[in-house]
């Protein structure tokens, strides 16, 4: 769906984004991670223009985007950014409104849109008149993801959509972004520096440094196969949190029975380790369960480093 | 003559003052009509190509400083008299709060937003209109306000060009030392400057409704804009063959335009001027008739002739020193020192010394001293200890002139110091500051001492209008009665008003007196 190839871009003779090539499937996140100046926003800007690559290109569907209207282009990807970017002369129906007014919709279908978008990121209608600084962090940043996603758009942009969020919003909006149904069949591209928002909502992970890449990978191969040291002191810190979270119940079959946590705890095959082991935790009848578990985790583990 | 109430004078002279403030209004808003269609694109266009930012700023700001009246002098060569010229300089004085405040305006809004409106898919235009403009709006506006205060009060200064407005009362009034007049043009210019502030504030805290309330609003107030404008331009336009230009002193006073409708009959219905600039004015054909100086040098300079005064309503007077009798007994020597100069001039030598000023641009240093040698009268400097003279002077050439050689005399026979307070706007802020002690002397007229300063009655008018002796010794009675000043021995020359026009015209138009006007009005 979108391919980088060879792109490099240069501010006041410095390099930013350093000869990058990569693709992204239709219906993939792909999370660009890195520190702040490693080049990652600049490449995601690059793709819906807001800043020009001084060499190399980029298609979306095959077509080299530079040769696309550039309003155009911009109006068919979906784009959020951190501390939301709302119009704060706009109320929160007008914000939302911005890109199919644009695209001269007519107001019912965008009324109807709009409803059906609010519903299913959880905000009342009683918002829809009020201005984004009337809004919560929280509520601000799913007006943010409404704008983006109201014309349907088959790409999404995100700059480090959550940054600005306390770790309880932000684990809330994580769950909910991810069970959306509107996301499943887009392209996303999604910037952050945070290792575990990317392992949480990333299918494949391109961890950059100084303008280059230095592995892209799934999340799992990132961790149990990096490619080098600055990748493997990368997620060092939080590394046991990350082994937790990128393990699923279904990884463990193999080495212990699953069936029971199953239908006792409510816990799908796709759910992860550690989600199941806070669940487990929680119940004080659940000692030899949660033992069993973190005893399978163990030994899946020792397989996965050799 | 009984003094006349506040209310009195507006109830008087209420046609006029309505179209004063109608000239007024319209001057502003004119102008800040023009200010706003050229100052806020100017503003958006160098918040886009900020390197012109420092360049069109610091233009628009060095014309800021310069002064009001000094800007209206430079462009009369140009515009002439009259609404463009004022409205040129109101203008370009409205110029630089609007384009700041819109290059403020524009470049505050958050870089997130204008990048958010970007990846939107926003054009330049749909940015600039749904994005920057208005949120820069309440900064833009504020600039409004600032200019639009502005111009109310440098639109008094209009009627130095014949533009009208309130300067006319407020500038009128300084001259005839009628507080009354002052005040009328001077509450309602500060009232309509409050309202302004005001009104356009209203718009400024009324964004909730952006597109409805705030356009109609804007709207209304266009309307009012263009309506009071038209009007105004309707009420400037003057269809007399011979188009008058008077001081505002002159339409005040009984040997002026009140003498005109009286004794001649005439309704000249004149454009108001600055004595400053209607000779020139004359020359260029701006003005066919103006209300000059008798000894004027301009007047030989410009080739204007003078129209002889058949009926008799500009008798001749004395221009003599006046001084506070406490400040001759201060300074034993001074009233001797100046008495010097008594009858050493007469019209035509003052007429020349005020032509080498207005014509050859002598200064008033250079003319002074030349006079004294001519004289015999110059001698070098003195101490200058023993105590400090403040002569002040009017502000036209001839008063100039007459501080300078009483500077040079005073401070050659004395040993006194003297500062010289040149430039003082009127007869009321001259004698205000005589009796203040913020001067010590000036040069006054017999006949604005007894028409503008003591005002007596009809009887007593007549019965001391008939000599210039006889006006003299009244004044110098009267004045050391009342104010304890006393005139000291007049200079031996005349300065009364004179009704003036180009001589060609004269020729061609047959007028040789002024009663020959009579059927031009």
């Amino acid at each position: 769906m979108i391919d980088i190839v060879s792109i490099s871009k240069f501010f006041n003779g410095k390099v930013a984004v350093d000869q990058i090539s990569l693709q992204a499937k239709e219906g993939e996140v792909l999370v660009l991670l890195g520190t702040s100046g490693c080049g990652k926003t600049t490449t995601l800007k690059m793709i819906n223009r807001l800043i020009e690559p001084d060499k190399g290109q980029i298609f979306i569907a095959g077509k080299d985007i530079r040769e696309r209207d550039i309003h155009d282009l911009r109006r068919q990807i979906g784009f959020v950014m951190q501390h939301a970017g709302l119009f704060p002369h706009y109320t929160v129906a007008r914000n939302i409104a911005v890109v199919p007014e644009l695209l001269k919709w007519e107001k019912k279908t965008i009324s109807l849109r709009t409803a059906e978008l609010l519903h299913k990121l959880n905000l009342g209608e009683e918002i829809l008149q009020r201005y984004p600084h009337e809004l919560s962090g929280g509520q601000q940043q799913r007006v943010g993801i409404a704008r983006a996603l109201i014309a349907d758009s088959p790409i999404l942009l995100m700059d480090e959509p959550f940054g600005a969020l306390d770790n309880i919003t932000k684990a809330d909006i994580h769950a909910e972004f991810r069970s959306l149904e509107e996301i499943r069949s887009k392209t996303i591209i999604l910037v952050t520096h945070d290792v575990s928002e990317a392992f949480e909502l990333g299918q494949l992970i391109c961890l950059m440094d100084k303008g280059k890449i230095v592995q892209i990978g799934t999340p799992k191969e990132l961790l149990y196969r990096p490619a080098n040291e600055f990748v493997a002191n990368f997620f060092a810190e939080n590394r046991l949190l990350l082994e937790y979270k990128v393990t699923t119940l279904q990884e463990l079959q193999g080495i212990t029975a699953i069936d029971p946590f199953i239908s006792r705890y409510g816990f799908t095959l796709s759910t992860d380790l550690w989600h199941a082991t806070q669940v487990l935790s929680m119940h004080t009848d659940a000692a030899q369960a949660y033992e069993t578990l973190v005893g399978a985790f163990n030994n899946y583990r020792k397989q996965q480093v050799v | 003559m009984k003094a006349q109430s506040f209310w009195q004078f507006i109830l008087e002279q209420q046609d006029k003052l309505l179209t004063q403030i109608g000239q007024h209004l319209g001057l502003t808003f004119l102008s800040l009509v023009f200010a706003i269609l050229i100052g806020v694109p100017l503003g958006v266009l160098i918040s886009r190509k900020r390197k012109f930012a420092a360049i069109i700023l610091g233009f628009a700001g060095v014309l800021q400083t310069v002064p009001s009246i000094a800007l209206l002098g430079f462009l009369i060569p140009v515009l002439g008299i009259g609404a463009i010229p004022a409205i040129v300089a109101l203008f370009i004085y409205a110029l630089l709060p609007i384009i700041r405040n819109t290059f403020t305006g524009i470049t505050g809004v958050g870089s997130g937003i204008v990048e958010a409106a970007k990846a939107m898919g926003m054009t330049a235009w749909q940015l600039l209109l749904r994005v920057e403009l208005p949120l820069a709006m309440p900064v833009i506006i504020a600039g409004v306000r600032t200019a639009a205060v502005i111009n109310v009060g440098v639109a008094t200064l209009a009627s130095f060009v014949a533009a009208g407005g309130l300067g006319e009362f407020i500038f009128g009034g300084i001259s005839l030392n009628n507080s009354n007049m002052i005040l009328a043009g001077a509450i309602p210019a500060a009232l309509l400057a409050i309202l302004l502030d005001k009104g356009i504030a209203l718009i400024q805290y009324s964004q909730v409704n952006i597109k409805s309330r705030q356009t109609y609003i804007i709207l209304g107030i266009f309307t009012a804009v263009c309506i009071l404008s038209m009007l105004y331009m309707v009420m400037r336009s003057n269809d007399s063959r011979i188009k008058a230009g008077f001081t505002p002193e002159f339409m005040g006073r009984q040997d002026g335009d009140l003498g005109l409708r009286s004794i001649y009959g005439l309704q000249v219905n004149p454009l108001v001027v600055s004595d400053a600039i209607m000779y020139k004015a004359a020359y260029e054909k701006d003005l066919d008739l103006i209300s000059g100086y008798s000894t004027d040098g301009r007047i030989k300079a410009y080739d204007l002739f003078v129209l002889a005064d058949d009926k008799k309503i500009f008798p001749p007077y004395f221009a003599a020193p006046i001084i506070k009798t406490a400040t001759l007994q201060k300074f034993p020597k001074l009233e001797e020192t100046m008495n010097l100069l008594a009858d050493k001039f007469n019209d035509s030598v003052m007429t020349d010394l005020n032509y080498r000023a207005d014509f050859l641009k002598q200064t008033p240093e250079h003319i002074a001293k030349d006079f004294l040698l001519h004289n015999n009268l110059y001698k070098p400097t003195g101490s200058g200890s023993a105590g400090t003279i403040k002569v002040g002077s009017k502000i036209f050439a001839e008063q100039y002139i007459l501080a300078a050689i009483y500077k040079i005399l005073i401070e050659g026979h004395t040993d006194y110091k003297v500062d010289t307070k040149t430039g003082l706007g009127g007869t009321k802020i001259c004698f205000d500051a005589l009796v203040s002690d913020a001067i010590d002397c000036y040069v006054e007229y017999t006949g604005t001492g007894l028409l503008v300063l003591l005002k007596p009655n009809q009887q007593v008018l007549g019965s001391v209008s008939k000599s210039p002796s006889d006006t003299y010794n009244y004044v110098n009675n009267e004045f050391q009665r009342l104010y304890g000043i006393k005139w000291l021995k007049p200079l031996g020359f005349n300065n009364a008003y004179a009704l003036m026009m180009r001589r060609s015209q004269a020729r061609e138009l047959h007028i040789e007196r002024i009663s020959d006007l009579k059927k031009y009005y």
